[in-house]
């Protein structure tokens, strides 16, 4: 769906990390908002009822279905989506990294929202088993990979940001 | 043909290398057709029919014409006629009667999607109801309703059987029964499935103002589709324009792409109609009714072994719900011969075909197209036929297994064959020996004494080296070298997540010399690529590959000789540059430099140098440098070389099942343990072992992600996936109640093996690997739970309900 201009409130919220001031119908989805006026088209739309994960985004850190999320539930919130996930200096996160180089990635249409659930898990869980990366990626479906490197990948990515982790508590000095 | 090799005589092909869109995917990126907008753009809706089979008394458009924001209503009576499919029986706006619920009536351009949404709710259709046929018994019925009255031609037709003919008889096949000592048999069966790509299909089609077509379309046959919509214009008035297709990145193609589709040739009506660019993007609810499912089947199958478990002959009549109008996918019975003919040594074979029109939806292609609706029953029946004859399967197996060189019934020649070695590594990784035949006896543990583990096995025989089922099988190829040292590559087959442009930019980089990242593969564009017939058939790296390699040498042989000119003067500035350095540096022997010639000179890496001298920097020219230096001087140039590859395979004689469609065949072995509770049904998958024969790894991460894949594609569609339909109207529209594996049901260790067969068609030895990860899954899984818990399971999706009615059947209770 498409909002119409005419029934558009103001919406204010923070996307990745730069305050956005757009306008939004009272039904509009949170989906529509970020990939039209936003202009963020990395979060997909892959069923719009909430089962496959192609569109979630961090609404406040946690992980939401962004095709089922109103759009004005987000007035005041931070807004991650896999734009702003990145190394902080504008290059590929970890995870970003490992789903490249570890076959994560196939077609690629799941793997925006893939990313950004196993995001939201990685902040929640540094270590995760395998089982609790498949728990946590249950929502996200993939058609292409067979989810086996998917997890390969965010397994090594938990690993090289536990290792960046510490390395950056070492350099600072804090007892680890 | 070899390829370069590094100082340590490592080669790209084979190694991990980040595949080249990667990056962007993982960053969210990459443009998809939802992506992309046009100015001026409208986006278009369909109105699909609500009734399976009806004539059209009355279409009202009035309303949605008046509704503010619309730009057009089409309708069959308002635009020219254009037939479509395989076949041509496929109008693409219906006016006269409908066939399917999917069918296409009317169609509105609109400002916004909501608008064109609403506007198609808008259209009242008037329908006179029809009896139905709803599978190929009714339809074969005698005095059935026909779907088509008449063929395209005019021709009144009498049945709804299809007037395609796919059938082989090889083989003294009197002698093989009699020979029989042993005989299995079965009725088959296999659903309806959907290919389920995440991103829905879509198209934004625009005519210039000279009439000339442009359409970005999300499909697997650019040129194939550029012929079909060519031949539509005329219809249009705008016979002798162009047109141009432009792939955006697929959100997965699995099939899907192997046609044209009406809501493609309805958006260019839009287009046409309004002047402006028209969108049309199927929401997931479109994709699981009105696009085109994989076809369900039904196939009787016999086979006979003598007293040893030799096969004596093999029997097999498949009947294929093929829906309302014919797609590509309307010839799986091509690929279906191959198992058919040729999986294990079977001396007398007979394969027939019958493809029926229903008032179901029309089915279309996906990934293995045919082979795995066969492959289940033959390697089902192929481990009742080794119980029957007391063998081993495994050993059943190995006893009929194909081997190189052989010439199979259907004549396809084998160069190379890994059947022998997947079938004994899958055996060794399932711990064959020790588990086979274990699954009746209850665990130690008394509270799972309900439950009960199997093994079982099966094998694939595909095309590996293209496969002819079009008049050429060939791909192009343009390389161009630029200032920077970078080679572009067109290619025109089409990237849809399997790995295409990794393979392509590591075999780029070997057969040209230059590194992976110095490889850019264009995006793919019917204006800017030479021809592809698709990319179908596990054909795209074997294809491009294979070209690249031709073009390569081409372009070596180019540069090579234009180097002669330039290299001394280049070399005397490394020797000016290092004596700067040092001024005692050595120059190399003048005769050495002012001598060499074409053939002395190598490239590799992105570094020219004198073959007699691969270490020596003072006689090496940085790539770039070279193709500056001859390109900015008197008389320069520039260099884009051009190969065409057509596999040297031959365009089979369908009715007779006879001809060597591929240059090579894939083989592959799958395996699974299995756990089944016999209380609920439920089957666990414990592990699953692959062994396929590759050829030759040519990008270990994108072909482990093909087979991986490709497995949980054959698990979903032996446990649970199955679009439902009822009178024809599909059930079960969206993933809430069509379920595909998620992460959670594959949470079983996978055991690969790649058999490098180096095969001598193959580009660096590589076989075509897209489809085989599927086709024998299902089959291995069925044995699987056949050695479990005893029973045969002969429909698929392999439900709780189905094993559970099975046990009761074995153990005697109604
Ligand atoms: S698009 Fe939101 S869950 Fe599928
Ligand atoms: S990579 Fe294609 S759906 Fe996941």
């Amino acid at each position: 769906m498409e909002t119409r201009e005419d029934a558009a409130v103001p919406l204010s919220f923070e996307l990745n990390g730069e305050t956005v001031a757009v306008r939004a119908a009272p039904a509009a989805r949170l989906l529509d908002v970020l990939r039209g006026p936003c202009g963020r088209t990395g979060t997909k739309e892959g069923c719009g009822e909430g089962e496959c994960g192609a569109c979630s985004v961090l609404v406040d850190g946690r992980v939401v279905n962004a095709c089922l999320y109103a759009a004005l539930d987000v007035e005041g919130c931070r807004v991650t989506t896999i734009e702003g996930l990145h190394d902080g200096a504008g290059g590929p996160s970890a995870l970003q990294r490992a789903f490249v180089t570890l076959g994560g990635t196939q077609c690629g249409f799941c793997t925006p929202g893939m990313i950004v659930a196993a995001e939201a898990l990685l902040a929640a869980n540094p270590d995760p088993a395998a089982d609790d990366i498949r728990g946590a990626l249950r929502g996200n479906l993939c058609r292409c990979t067979g989810y086996v490197q998917i997890v390969e990948a965010v397994r090594s990515a938990a690993a090289a940001r536990r290792a960046g982790a510490d390395a950056a508590r070492a350099a600072a000095g804090a007892p680890s | 043909m070899s390829a370069a090799r590094d100082a340590a005589g490592r080669t790209w092909v084979g190694r991990a290398v980040d595949r080249p869109d990667g990056a962007d995917k993982a960053a969210g990126r990459t443009l998809y057709i939802h992506d992309i907008t046009r100015p001026g753009m409208l986006h278009g809706k369909v109105k699909f029919s609500a009734d399976a089979h009806a004539r059209i008394k009355r279409i009202d458009t009035s309303r949605a014409e008046r509704l503010p924001g619309v730009r057009a209503v089409i309708t069959a009576e308002n635009t020219p006629q254009i037939r479509i499919g395989f076949l041509r029986d496929n109008v693409v706006l219906k006016g006269e009667k409908v066939r399917q619920f999917r069918d296409e009536i009317a169609a509105v351009a609109a400002v916004d999607a909501a608008t064109a949404a609403a506007a198609v709710e808008l259209i009242d259709v008037e329908y006179e109801p029809l009896p139905g046929v709803f599978s190929p018994d009714e339809a074969l019925a005698e005095g059935a309703p026909l779907v088509h009255e008449t063929a395209p031609d005019g021709t009144p037709l009498t049945t709804n059987a299809m007037s395609l003919t796919f059938g082989h008889e090889s083989g003294d096949m009197e002698a093989g029964m009699r020979a029989a000592v042993h005989v299995a048999e079965g009725t088959y069966s296999t659903p309806l499935i959907q290919q389920s790509c995440m991103g829905t299909a879509g198209c934004i089609a625009e005519f210039d103002t000279a009439g000339n077509l442009r359409i970005v379309a999300k499909t697997q046959i650019p040129f194939l589709a550029q012929r079909d919509f060519t031949r539509i214009l005329p219809a249009l008035g705008l016979a002798g324009r162009t047109v141009r297709v432009i792939v955006p990145a697929l959100g997965g193609g699995f099939g899907t792409g192997l046609d044209t589709h009406p809501y493609e040739y309805i958006s260019i009506l839009l287009a046409w109609r309004t002047g402006r660019p028209v969108k049309i993007v199927y929401d997931r609810a479109e994709e699981f009714a009105c696009l085109s499912p994989r076809q369900s089947s039904v196939t009787r199958v016999t086979q006979g072994c003598d007293a040893a478990g030799r096969l004596t002959f093999r029997r097999i009549d498949v009947v294929q719900d093929n829906g309302a109008y014919a797609a590509w996918g309307a010839t799986y019975p091509s690929v279906m011969l191959l198992p058919a003919t040729s999986l294990y040594r079977v001396p007398a074979v007979s394969f027939k075909a019958q493809l029926v029109y229903t008032n179901n939806p029309y089915c279309q292609a996906m990934r293995g197209y045919g082979n795995p609706e066969v492959t289940w029953p033959i390697e089902s029946t192929l481990d009742d036929l080794a119980q029957a004859a007391g063998v081993d399967p495994l050993e059943m197996r190995l006893r009929n297994c194909n081997e190189p060189g052989e010439v199979t019934p259907m004549d396809l020649r084998v160069t190379t064959c890994g059947l022998r070695e997947c079938l004994e590594k899958t055996g060794e990784s399932l711990g064959w020996s020790e588990k086979r035949g274990r699954g009746s006896a209850p665990p130690a543990d008394g509270a799972r004494a309900h439950l009960r583990r199997g093994v079982g096995l099966a094998s694939l025989i595909h095309v590996g080296g293209g496969g002819k089922i079009y008049r050429s099988d060939g791909s192009g190829i343009i390389l161009k070298a630029d200032d920077f040292g970078s080679v572009n590559v067109s290619y025109g087959g089409v990237e849809m997540g399997q790995g295409l442009h990794a393979a392509l930019s590591v075999a780029v980089a070997d057969a040209v010399g230059v590194r992976p990242e110095n490889v850019v593969v264009n995006q793919t564009d019917t204006a800017t690529c030479p021809w592809d017939v698709g990319t179908h058939a596990s054909r795209g790296a074997f294809m491009a590959c294979n070209a690249a390699l031709l073009a390569a040498e081409k372009l070596r042989a180019r540069i090579f000789a234009a180097a002669e000119d330039v290299y001394a003067e280049e070399v005397a500035r490394n020797v000016a540059k290092a004596r700067r350095r040092d001024a005692s540096c050595e120059p190399p022997p003048p005769d050495v430099v002012a001598g060499a010639r074409a053939a002395d000179f190598d490239l590799r890496d992105g570094r020219l140098f004198l073959r007699e001298r691969p270490a020596d920097e003072l006689t090496s020219v940085e790539f770039g440098r070279l193709l500056r230096a001859i390109h900015f001087r008197d008389a320069g140039t520039v260099f884009a070389v051009d190969a065409f590859y057509e596999p040297p395979t031959e365009l089979p004689d369908w009715e007779r099942g006879m001809g060597n469609l591929s240059a090579n065949y894939a083989y592959g072995t799958q395996g699974a343990e299995v756990e089944v509770d016999t209380e609920t049904g439920e089957v666990r998958i414990l592990r699953m072992a692959a062994a396929h024969d590759v050829g030759r790894v040519l990008h270990p991460t994108a072909l482990k992600g093909q087979i991986y894949g490709a497995l949980a594609q054959g698990i979903g569609y032996a446990l649970y996936e199955e679009v439902r339909t009822e009178r024809g109207r599909v059930v079960n529209a969206g993933f809430t109640d069509y379920k595909i594996p998620t992460a959670c049901e594959m949470d079983f260790p996978i055991d690969l093996h790649f058999v490098e067969t180096n095969d001598p068609s193959g580009p660096f030895g590589a076989k075509g690997v897209g489809e085989p990860g599927l086709v024998p899954t299902a089959p291995a899984i069925a044995n699987a739970i056949h050695d479990a818990v005893g029973v045969r399971i002969t429909d698929l999706p392999i439900t709780p309900e189905r094993v559970l009615a099975a046990l009761r059947a074995k153990r005697g209770e109604a």
